[in-house]
């Protein structure tokens, strides 16, 4: 999937079958199978079918289901894009009015739940709302005049604006790596700032959008909470109502796998689509910027903070309003719950991150076929439905563990119970199954900023294997690695169906407090754990600022 | 790096509560929420020394888990709301039955399993809730009469999804049979005046701002609302009182199957039932006691008394899976 670096690299290493090469494609074997053990699970639900289920969602709901689906699908990837990439051209590349705040501040929307700027966006803009019912009395209006926002339009527009992060901070990281030399080179050459804009930066910053972008849609895909919010049915509506309604474990699994293998489909489409070339950072470039003036420059400001008022400001405002009504519900507990949440996240973060480097580094320089496909595996995680894939992982888990028990039981005749269920380490498999996509995006796309070169260079200076890890791509690869650590910690955080079913006795999380609050529609108390959990989240945003400042 | 990781990972097993399963504790899996049941949990801890420990979530999930562990689950209890769940979990096999004279005395039969798998604990009326504005409460009378055209463009309706709304609609189905509910939720969603909501507390919303007039709602939902504004123009219609009555639901619980702790187990369950817990119960979520002799809080008093549906609430989850197909078909979202 990769195009294999130049055959001169390879010669240079005399690379095959040498003792390096083989440790990393087992680590990589390795930590794809973590992922694929609970992924075994959803899909050996296909061994056996119950036509009744199936018949009833294709000839009722299903047809528009997946007419939804697309909708929201093809929105969220226009809407995405546009924001996404724009900002993270103009924070990177351009200087105008208020670029320093913008460029950390646009990432901040990432630690807003998607079901939380969901249920603020109906609360505040429905028929009952402040704002209609504003407008009915302030202009007289007749009672029953109403504009719609449950609808399809509704759902992008949440979407988007709680997703478009992913696809700004790759697509920021790739434009960090390439500097503004690249794109002087094409100005040079003739072209004019559009043509520069699209024909050379970004291409150059493909592989980091797209990372991004299929991180967006994969959320979106199997988003539940914030399409419930505005009950618009999407496909995982049927997988819910298959588990949730019909008690149908099985079905739900079934209609999953689905979800996973179009994923699956679309992301190899993709790579085949890809343009053969590649790209390598010429170095940092300097801190010359693209100035802008004049009305360009107000522009510029005006979409930065418009969209940060609508993505943040004000749905953060709103929530603060209604945590300060319900500040009484702040108790001693929140401590452990901070606590949790942040350990959790931090151990997760840290998991994934490694685990990710070790992938993308082996799939790069020492990798097979094995390699490239456990690349596939490892990644798939983050496709299914944050409840289903936490399911996955409790059976396995389960299975995995009465098996021991079973051993132990044998060997020593007494029955120990249950060893791993219902520990940290349940929960962390979970995470890391689901998670290490996202952690993948950043570190791969950055290490694919990084020339070949660079690692012969260090080797012919003596440096060794590990030296070369060490001393060269760490540091190199830093913004890559800490927005991958970033969006798995916040990610985390965020998580709810994973962290409610496999967390231990206590251990419950800002997102369990959420949910507590949110399942009997108490939303509004809800806001105190959720603007708790923002204060997390921003904590970890505002340090990788200061990171990757330049 | 790693040293950080290592670090951690020791604080973990330090934190990490030892395996060792002690005498007097009881463990339940709950999907009633934590704030609504732990204020109880306390209590009994006090009153009889044993420490509850527990862990929340929805109920397939907790059911899927159940039955995951089998045998070594640490599980003593199963508490859920909704009558559809409950026989769920009965019928996969993950409760115990258990034979309490306490527990007979204190719930009424059409509210629990009639072997004694679970056993309801609160009662929750899905009721009609209205725009006293708007409309004159002569005009309601049932369930089944809200899918009459004079209601076109004046119904509010929460998402089908709900489980609440599936057992009203598996009730009537129990009742009136599959061709005259369909009937009837066709006739809801024809009067629809807006897409259904994703709660009952944005449902009312919108019949207190005059989308729509009527709405099929839990009267603690109500409760809370009528709470924050006791002047809101909302009021509540108990609807079939000549005929079949109320539709009531249950939250309750039942003992595991492979229990580590069943007489903690049960004796949780029988003291739950009994006048000194069953006030809290239901008052902390202004719902209804399952348990005769003890009167519901004065709020809910005053929203007067009612002949409630006297179906088993098990009815409800036998025929769940029907009248999800219905409702489907019907077009109900």
């Amino acid at each position: 999937m990769r195009s294999a670096p130049q055959p001169v690299v390879l010669h240079s290493l005399g690379a095959g079958g040498s003792a390096p090469d083989g440790a990393w494609r087992w680590a990589a074997r390795l930590l794809a199978v973590t992922v694929l053990v609970p992924l075994a699970v959803i899909l050996g639900s296909w061994l056996s079918v119950d036509p009744a289920v199936w018949s009833h969602l294709g000839g009722t709901i299903l047809p528009r289901l997946l007419v939804n689906t697309a909708w929201l699908v093809a929105g969220v990837a226009v809407g995405t894009l546009l924001i996404g990439v724009s900002l993270a051209w103009l924070t990177t590349m351009c200087e105008f009015p208020g670029r320093r705040v913008l460029d950390w501040a646009l990432m901040l929307p990432f630690a807003l739940p998607a079901y939380v700027l969901a249920f603020v966006f109906v609360g505040v803009l429905d028929f009952a709302g402040p704002v209609q019912s504003g407008l009915r009395s302030l202009f007289g209006l007749p009672p029953a005049w109403s504009f719609e926002v449950r609808n399809t339009f509704g759902v992008i527009a949440v979407m988007t604006l709680v997703l478009y992060p992913y696809v700004y901070m790759l697509a920021r990281v790739s434009f960090l790596g390439q500097g503004p030399s690249a794109y002087e080179a094409g100005r040079s050459l003739g072209l004019g700032p559009w043509a520069a804009f699209l024909r050379v930066s970004l291409p150059m910053a493909r592989p980091g959008i797209v990372a991004g972008l299929s991180l967006a849609l994969m959320e979106a895909l199997a988003d539940f909470g914030a399409v419930s919010v505005f009950n618009f049915d999407t496909f995982t509506t049927a997988i819910y109502k298959s588990w949730f309604g019909f008690f149908d474990l099985q079905s739900a699994a079934q209609l999953a796998s689905i979800l996973l293998t179009l994923v699956l489909v679309a992301l190899v489409v993709e790579r085949r689509f890809r343009d053969r070339a590649r790209f390598a950072q010429t170095g940092r470039g300097g801190q010359r910027r693209i100035r802008l003036h004049g009305a360009r420059a107000w522009a510029a400001s005006a979409v930065g903070w418009g969209v940060l008022f609508l993505a943040f400001v004000a749905p953060v405002t709103q929530l603060m309003i209604w945590a300060w009504e319900v500040f009484g519900d702040l108790d001693r507990r929140y401590v452990d719950l901070f606590l949790h949440t942040l350990s959790l996240g931090v151990m997760a973060g840290l998991l994934t991150v490694i685990a990710a480097f070790v992938l993308a580094y082996a799939n790069r320089y020492h990798g097979d076929t094995s390699t490239r496909i456990s690349v596939r595996v490892g990644t798939l995680g983050y496709a299914l439905p944050g409840s289903v894939l936490a399911v996955g992982v409790m059976l396995s888990l389960t299975w995995i563990d009465n098996r021991i028990a079973d051993g132990v039981a044998w060997l020593t005749g007494e029955d120990g119970g249950l060893l791993l269920s219902g520990t940290v380490f349940a929960l962390l498999m979970a995470y890391f199954a689901r998670f290490l996509a996202v952690a993948y995006g950043p570190v791969d796309s950055g290490l694919e900023g990084i020339r070949p070169s660079v690692r012969d260079a260090a080797r012919s200076l003596g440096s060794g294997q590990w030296e070369t890890v060490w001393r060269v791509y760490l540091p190199m690869l830093r913004p890559g690695l800490l927005t991958a650590g970033l969006l798995v910690l916040v990610d985390v955080m965020k998580e709810m169906p994973a962290t409610l079913l496999l967390r231990p006795f206590g251990w419950d999380t800002l997102a369990v407090r959420i949910f507590e609050l949110t399942s009997e529609g108490e939303w509004e108390r809800a806001a105190l754990p959720a603007v708790a959990l923002l204060l997390v989240g921003l904590v970890p945003v505002i340090l990788l600022v200061r990171r990757s400042a330049r | 790096m790693l040293r950080i990781v290592f670090s951690l990972a020791v604080v973990v097993s330090l934190l990490m509560p030892v395996g060792a399963v002690s005498a007097d504790e009881v463990v339940v899996y709950s999907a009633r929420k934590e704030h609504l049941i732990k204020p109880l949990f306390d209590r009994f801890t006090n009153e009889t020394g044993i420490e509850v420990r527990y862990v929340t979530d929805k109920a397939g999930p907790l059911l899927q888990r159940l039955k995951a562990e089998g045998k070594r689950t640490p599980a003593d209890v199963l508490m859920t709301v909704d009558a559809g769940n409950l026989w769920h979990a009965a019928e996969n096999g993950v409760l115990a039955s258990i034979d309490s004279p306490v527990l007979t005395a204190n719930v009424p039969s059409h509210l629990r399993d009639r072997d004694g798998r679970w056993f309801g604990l609160s009662e929750r009326a899905r009721t009609i809730v209205y725009n006293t504005e708007r409309v004159d409460p002569s005009e309601l009378s049932t369930y089944e009469d809200l899918a009459d055209p004079k209601w076109k463009g004046r119904l509010c309706l929460r998402t089908s999804k709900k489980v609440y709304n599936q057992s009203l609609v598996a009730t009537l189905i129990a009742r009136l049979g599959e061709e005259k509910t369909e009937e009837i939720v066709r006739g809801w969603v024809a009067n629809l005046a807006a897409a259904p909501f994703s709660n009952d507390t944005k449902t009312m919303e919108a019949v207190a701002a005059g989308q729509c007039d009527v709405a099929i709602v839990n009267t603690y939902y109500f409760g809370r609302l009528e709470k924050k504004d006791p002047d809101i123009n909302l009021a509540l219609f108990w609807p079939n009182q000549s005929t079949s009555g109320v539709h009531i639901n249950v939250s309750g619980a039942g003992v595991t199957r492979y229990a580590k702790h069943p007489e903690n187990a049960q004796k949780l369950l029988e003291w739950l039932s009994s006048p000194a817990a069953q006030s809290d119960f239901a008052g902390l979520n202004a719902e209804y006691p399952v348990n005769p002799d003890v009167e519901p809080t004065p709020q809910v008093q005053a929203w007067g008394s009612f002949k409630a549906d006297k179906l088993n609430v098990a009815e409800a989850g036998r025929l769940q899976a029907d009248a999800i197909r219905l409702m489907d078909r019907a077009g109900y979202r």
